[in-house]
């Protein structure tokens, strides 16, 4: 079990390495990168594999940034396999008993042809006639931004929440320190602030259209800024920078959320204005749902930062030394090191079946570019 | 946690050398010293123990202090020309060196020049009821003491004028006065110095020019000599005159001598000398300075001159001032001084002049702790004894004149028990030594010094012996003193040290990679040291080291005197700076960690047991992207260059009108971007972060790794980039050591989300404390660790503390500070904190000094703030870099390259100076001033007072 041997071979075969899990069950087999077939077929294999003929299942996979992505047509299918490097992991739920919230709703179904989905596309008038299914709905998409808290805040103030979690794009922005004014008992006061300085274009701060040059920044993530200096608060903002959450007084007064006198005020807080961003890839015209959910959760501070864990006990083992033989002045010649056994477990179940997202993202994003394989390592959580 | 705990933030004592020090004063009577510095502190030695701070209120330097002898009160004069009078004063039961007066010499009244009234010398009378001030200007005031009110009775250059014959006045002003003082025997007559060479022998009471000595050479200082028949002068030209005073010849030529020592070829001037009589013959001639220009201008020199013995002290820093101890009895016939005492901008130097020889007095303080710069520190807390007594015996076989019982300066008693619980603080420095101080008391007193260079071939070797070849000529040269801000060799600087009290062992690691194990032991010993090259990069292809090389070790025997010898050089490959260390002499197992991964090593095998590098793992990627990193700003910066010449480029070739629209446009933004201010920006830490392979903390820990049932010895190493690796290890019992070599196996590996560098790694036992050191159960030293309930880690990164149960890792609580607060932790400590009122009753706490220079105390394993405290400035990064924690709560900082602030965070455990001084006051300003009842003692004249200062060490 030798990984340098291991790993050309991967490479050289257009194999494509699919782990499919249903339940609590693994499957592996190959499949020829070159020539994937058509989505029904792969979907009654995954049947035959599992031995679940007159189940109705709903497929997933885990793509490269760690999102669990729908498979139901040939395209996401083949975009699936490409994409596979080497390993395609592959979740399998009853389409009874599926977990719509893991991802998107099913909007498209895997009846679907590629020739019914072109038809509609091509057509523009078509969905005066079929149901309408081009059109996404906001779960099937990944927040990037949001204002929050709009029903408690002051009209003039905005609450803007950036969802960096499993984003490549930067954060893209640079606060300085400043003055502003501010209304006191002893009447106007210079006091000194935070301000943002600059962007980086197409940075997510910049693409959400939600802060701008010169916005004073009043709190990160609850804690007010005032009194702390340019240093802490750059620190403050990175140590939150997985779920930044921005107070700031904007520059611009005019595009301030206006506030129904009416009802609608709920008195809890609420997401108001979530900008989203496409999460399509390029290949396909279906929108891929991605996981979105806890993002939504108000509390899910303790999940999005849980840290990684890897159990290596099995897997990683130490040659000891043989003998003592550094002796004086004798450098040692060759040194035990820590080598990595990953063997490649069949199907024994490493894969824990409670797999958060968060998780698997960081690891994903661990192997991302490195093209080491992850075979045999057990994450748990 | 209760709040008994914890006292008040008190920074507590100040240990080592004042910084920048500026002035010296003496006062024979109640044997103290004081020293002025440059940052206005007036600090306050008598014996050993003895010690009193005050500061003015304004940091300007302190250019004289003299003390009104045997009163406990001390005027300074300070760069700004104000004069202030201090006096020691006992309040809430702590003495305290209390400001009580100041003074500013108004300028003359229709002369605007300032520099004319600015003083340049002070004279006090001996009876301390007058002070005389010498200005640049040539006036001499005088105040009447201790209100510091200026009498009427200056006396200006035009009346000294009319009793100087026509031929020296030559129309030209006398200049500054340079020296007053005052006649040994006749109280009433003072000796006034200009600096044009002119000294007058002036009687206060009859106003009236006594004797004239005309001096043709530029004066730098008098002296007189005890009988007051004659004094000497120093002149600038590095020569000094002997004069003979006598009541029938009012004017004097010439001098009784006139010597210049150094001459004939030009001599820098001799700013000040002394001269003192002895019973045995020749008098003592001690001068600072008068070194021939061209060859040793650059020395720092102080000349003794008896008969035909003649040392030069040759110091590596500049001689602030120095005076004499000896005898002021006016019936004693003789100065015969006893010792010699030099401030030194670095250090204090005192010399025995009784001894043959003029031998060093080593100080029982006051150590230069940066002899050679301070690279590390590391603190030992409840020494057990017998470790301490070798360390002394050691000590002691070093330098043998290690006993402070002829110490001259003795004045003021310690009234502080010898303080139980021993500490020591080891002091790492550039030069590769290691000093062991005894950090008990309120003295840090020096005990052992450990070189690790003569273990190395080092290009030192040989600039010594030559040297030392080139010293045997004329002037006689001395080498005193300890400061040596040269380093050989900066590879030899010690970066970590680690210590395991109870077997006596020590591992000390250096910049260039290399790591060595010490023994102490108490025999001379003459062995070869055992060299184990550790590579950290294995077959990393790729990959070259550009840093520098490793230190070669010493082939063959090497002599090692008692005390900690080398047993194993362990050196790791490529020989970058070692970041982490840490020793488990139970186990005989040492770890430790570079920027390129970590190892860990049997030392009793002599063999490594496994090593870490950057490939065998996904988070330790740091030196690859490193070099990566390196290469794209190289590539980066040669674009920025290309870009400039370009674009200078084209704006001297086009020349259209809508270019100069351009140029303009250009001219603006660049404009723009220089005024742009301060910005930071904002972007998580990413992965490949370069530096982030780097390893910033080990630990050994006997504990539950793999499952919750079966515990055993493991090893913690955490990196830059918020990994921490955790290895289970297989060691052999102590009998089968020499069979049996130790495992190592990769357990967990944690990626911190946050990726914030890993400070500490500590595990806690069941109930949640820190697990003992190594030998401390098995040696009935502390209580066994609760093995039954479920042990934790806690990972305190430089953003947040996280505990995790094991063995799962699963979190258990966190802080998140850099969250909350915005400031980044620095140093981190689990101290114990003892109650005040039952010593049974102690907590753990989490101390954790942070970037912003600020105390947080945390509860453990809870991680519930419990305090803050500010305590050092943000600004002193040095300062906050050189915190280190003691495990009862105390800790010090360098507040200067030369001295460690004390401080306690604990209610129970402080350390402060507890002295007595008794002095006798004619006029008690403060005790008149602040209490009423105090009047009744000042009415009474003279009255004795005692002032206390605490010395606790609960």
């Amino acid at each position: 079990m030798n990984k340098n041997h291991r790993v050309p071979s991967n490479r050289t075969l257009s194999a494509v390495e699919v782990k499919s899990k249903f339940g609590a069950e693994f499957r592996r087999f190959s499949l020829d990168r070159s020539k994937p077939g058509r989505f029904d077929e792969f979907y009654g294999l995954l049947q035959h594999v599992h031995r679940i003929p007159n189940v109705d299942l709903l497929v997933g996979y885990a793509d490269v940034h760690g999102d669990l992505l729908p498979i139901n047509n040939d395209d996401n299918y083949h975009k699936a396999i490409s994409m596979a490097a080497p390993l395609l992991r592959l979740f399998l739920q009853r389409k009874e008993e599926a977990d719509y919230s893991a991802f998107g709703t099913d909007t498209v179904t895997r009846k679907k042809t590629p020739a019914a989905l072109a038809a509609v596309l091509l057509r523009p008038d078509a969905n005066k006639k079929k149901p309408p299914i081009i059109i996404s709905l906001p779960k099937d998409f990944r927040p990037v931004s949001s204002i929050i808290d709009v029903d408690i805040l002051p009209e003039t103030h905005r609450r803007v929440r950036l969802y960096k979690h499993g984003q490549e794009k930067p954060l893209g922005f640079y606060i300085r320190d400043g003055s502003s004014v501010r209304v006191t008992p002893q009447g106007l006061e210079k006091v000194p602030g935070i301000f943002i300085s600059r962007m980086v274009p197409g940075g997510l701060a910049d693409s959400t259209g939600l802060l701008a040059v010169n916005d004073e920044v009043l709190e990160v993530n609850g804690i007010e800024v005032s009194g702390k200096s340019l240093d802490q608060v750059t620190d403050m903002m990175i140590a939150n920078s997985h779920n930044l959450i921005i107070t700031v007084k904007p520059a611009n007064q005019r595009n301030n959320v206006v506030r129904s006198s009416g009802g609608g005020s709920s008195g809890r807080s609420t997401d108001s204005n979530t900008s989203f961003y496409g999460y399509s890839t390029p290949g396909s015209m279906v929108m891929t749902p991605s996981h979105i959910i806890q993002n939504y959760e108000p509390d899910e501070e303790s999940e999005e930062e849980e840290d990684l864990v890897i159990e290596a006990d099995r897997g990683a083992k130490l040659f000891p030394q043989a003998g003592a033989r550094a002796t004086a002045s004798t450098s040692m010649p060759a040194l035990p090191r820590y080598e990595p056994h990953l063997d490649l477990r069949p199907s024994n179940g490493t894969m824990a079946s409670s797999v958060s997202v968060g998780s698997l993202n960081a690891c994903d994003r661990g192997l991302e570019g490195r093209n080491l394989e992850e075979e045999g390592t057990v994450i748990t959580l | 946690m209760c709040d008994f705990l914890f006292s008040s933030f008190t920074q507590t004592v100040e240990h080592g050398f004042p910084n920048q020090p500026s002035a010296l004063a003496y006062d024979p009577k109640l044997q103290l010293m004081a020293i002025g510095t440059k940052s206005g502190a007036i600090k306050i030695y008598g014996a050993p123990g003895v010690e009193m701070t005050g500061l003015h209120k304004d940091t300007a330097a302190v250019t004289q202090i003299h003390f009104l002898y045997g009163q406990g009160r001390i005027l300074s004069l300070l760069d700004d020309n104000t004069i202030h009078l201090w006096e020691i004063v006992q309040r809430e039961n702590r003495s305290h060196l209390v400001e009580v007066h100041s003074f500013n010499l108004p300028g003359r009244p229709g002369i605007e020049s300032t520099s004319a009234t600015r003083v340049t010398v002070m004279l006090l009378k001996l009876s301390c009821d007058l002070l005389a001030l010498g200005t640049e200007g040539g006036g001499v005031h005088f105040l009447e003491l201790p209100t510091l009110t200026l009498l009427n009775k200056s006396l200006f250059q035009d009346e000294i004028m009319q009793s100087i014959p026509e031929e020296y006045k030559c129309g030209k002003s006398l200049g500054p006065v340079e020296s007053l003082q005052q006649h040994p025997q006749d109280s009433d007559k003072i000796l006034i110095g200009y600096s044009r060479g002119l000294v007058v022998l002036w009687d206060l009471n009859s106003r009236h020019v006594d004797n004239l000595f005309l001096g043709k050479q530029q004066l730098e200082s008098l002296v007189w000599e005890r009988s007051g028949n004659s004094f000497v002068s120093s002149h600038s030209d590095g020569g000094y005159m002997v004069w003979a005073v006598s009541s029938s010849n009012p004017c004097t030529h010439d001098p009784i001598s006139s010597t210049i020592p150094y001459g004939p070829f030009p001599c820098k001037a001799v700013n000040k000398i002394l001269w003192r009589t002895t019973e045995s013959g020749s008098p003592l001639v001690l001068f600072s300075g008068g070194m021939p220009r061209a060859s040793y201008g650059d020395r720092h020199c102080l000349t003794i001159l008896q008969d035909s013995s003649h040392v030069t002290l040759d110091f590596t820093s500049r001689v602030i001032d120095f005076f004499t101890i000896h005898c002021t009895d006016k019936d004693k016939e003789f100065d015969d001084p006893s010792a010699l005492v030099v401030l030194l901008e670095e250090e204090l130097v005192v010399i025995d002049l009784q001894m043959a020889g003029w031998p060093t007095v080593p100080a029982p303080y006051l150590a230069p702790l940066h002899s050679s710069a301070i690279t590390c520190s590391c603190h030992i807390s409840n020494v057990p004894p017998k470790l301490w007594e070798r360390v002394i015996s050691a000590g002691q076989q070093q330098c043998p004149l290690q006993n402070y019982e002829n110490w001259p300066l003795c004045g003021g008693k310690n009234l502080a028990a010898d303080p139980k619980p021993k500490e020591l603080l080891l002091t790492g420095h550039e030069d590769g030594t290691v000093r062991f101080w005894d950090a008990s008391g309120v003295s840090l007193k020096p005990l052992y010094k450990l070189s690790t260079a003569n273990i190395f071939q080092t290009d030192g070797d040989h600039n010594d012996s030559l040297t030392q070849a080139g010293e045997e000529e004329w002037p006689p040269f001395r080498k005193v003193g300890c400061f040596d801000p040269y380093s050989d060799d900066p590879r030899l600087a010690i970066q970590k040290i680690s210590v395991c009290k109870y077997s006596g062992k020590l591992v000390v690691a250096g910049t260039a990679g290399q790591v060595i194990v010490l023994v102490l032991s108490d025999e001379k010993s003459d062995h070869m040291i055992d060299v184990a090259t550790v590579d950290l990069l294995q077959d990393r292809e790729g990959f070259t080291w550009k840093g520098h090389d490793r230190l070669p070790p010493k082939s063959g025997s090497v002599v090692f005197a008692p005390g900690f010898q080398p047993v194993v050089l362990v050196q790791c490959m490529p020989p970058a700076a070692v970041t982490a260390v840490t020793l488990h002499a139970e186990w005989n197992l040492i770890a430790f960690g570079t920027s390129h991964g970590f190892g860990l090593f049997d030392y009793h095998r002599r063999s490594p047991v496994c090593t870490l590098h950057p490939n065998d793992s996904l988070a330790m990627e740091g030196p690859l992207s490193r070099v990566k990193s390196l290469k794209k700003s190289l590539r980066q910066s040669f674009r920025r260059i290309r870009k400039s010449r370009v674009s200078g480029k084209k704006r001297v070739v086009v020349n259209s009108p809508t270019s100069k629209v351009q140029e303009a446009n250009a001219q603006l933004a660049e404009h723009d971007a220089e005024v742009t201010p301060v910005q930071r920006r904002i972007e998580p830490r990413s992965a490949d972060d370069s530096l982030s392979g780097v390893v910033r903390c080990l630990c050994f820990a006997d504990t539950f790794l793999r499952d919750g049932t079966h515990h055993g010895p493991t090893m913690w190493a955490g990196t830059n980039s918020g990994s921490v690796y955790a290895y289970a290890l297989d060691v052999p019992s102590q009998e089968k050591f020499s069979e049996q070599s130790v495992e190592a196996l990769l357990g967990k590996e944690i990626q911190l989300m946050h990726r914030a560098p890993v400070v500490s790694i500590a595990v806690l036992d069941g109930r949640g404390n820190p697990l003992p050191e190594p030998y401390e159960v098995s040696r009935d030293l502390a209580k066994a660790p609760d093995m039954q309930g479920s042990h934790s880690v806690l990972i305190v990164s430089e953003e947040q503390f996280k505990v995790f149960m094991l063995p799962k890792v699963s979190a258990k609580t966190k802080f998140k500070l850099t969250a909350h607060e915005g400031c980044r932790v620095r140093k981190v400590a689990l101290s114990n904190f003892t109650s005040v009122s039952s010593e049974e009753y102690s907590e753990n706490a989490l101390v954790c000094l942070t970037n912003l220079g600020d105390i947080h105390v945390f509860s453990v394993p809870a991680l519930r703030p419990q305090v803050r405290y500010d305590c050092i400035r943000k600004e002193d990064i040095s300062g906050i870099a050189s915190c280190v924690f003691t495990k009862t709560g105390q800790g010090f900082y360098l507040i200067s390259p030369s001295e460690y602030e004390r401080f306690s965070l604990s209610a129970r455990v402080i350390t402060e100076p507890l002295c007595r001084v008794d002095v006798e006051r004619p006029h008690d300003l403060s005790a008149h001033r602040k209490k009423s009842h105090f009047k009744l003692y000042y009415k009474k004249k003279l009255h004795t007072m005692t002032v206390f200062t605490v010395f606790l060490i609960k």
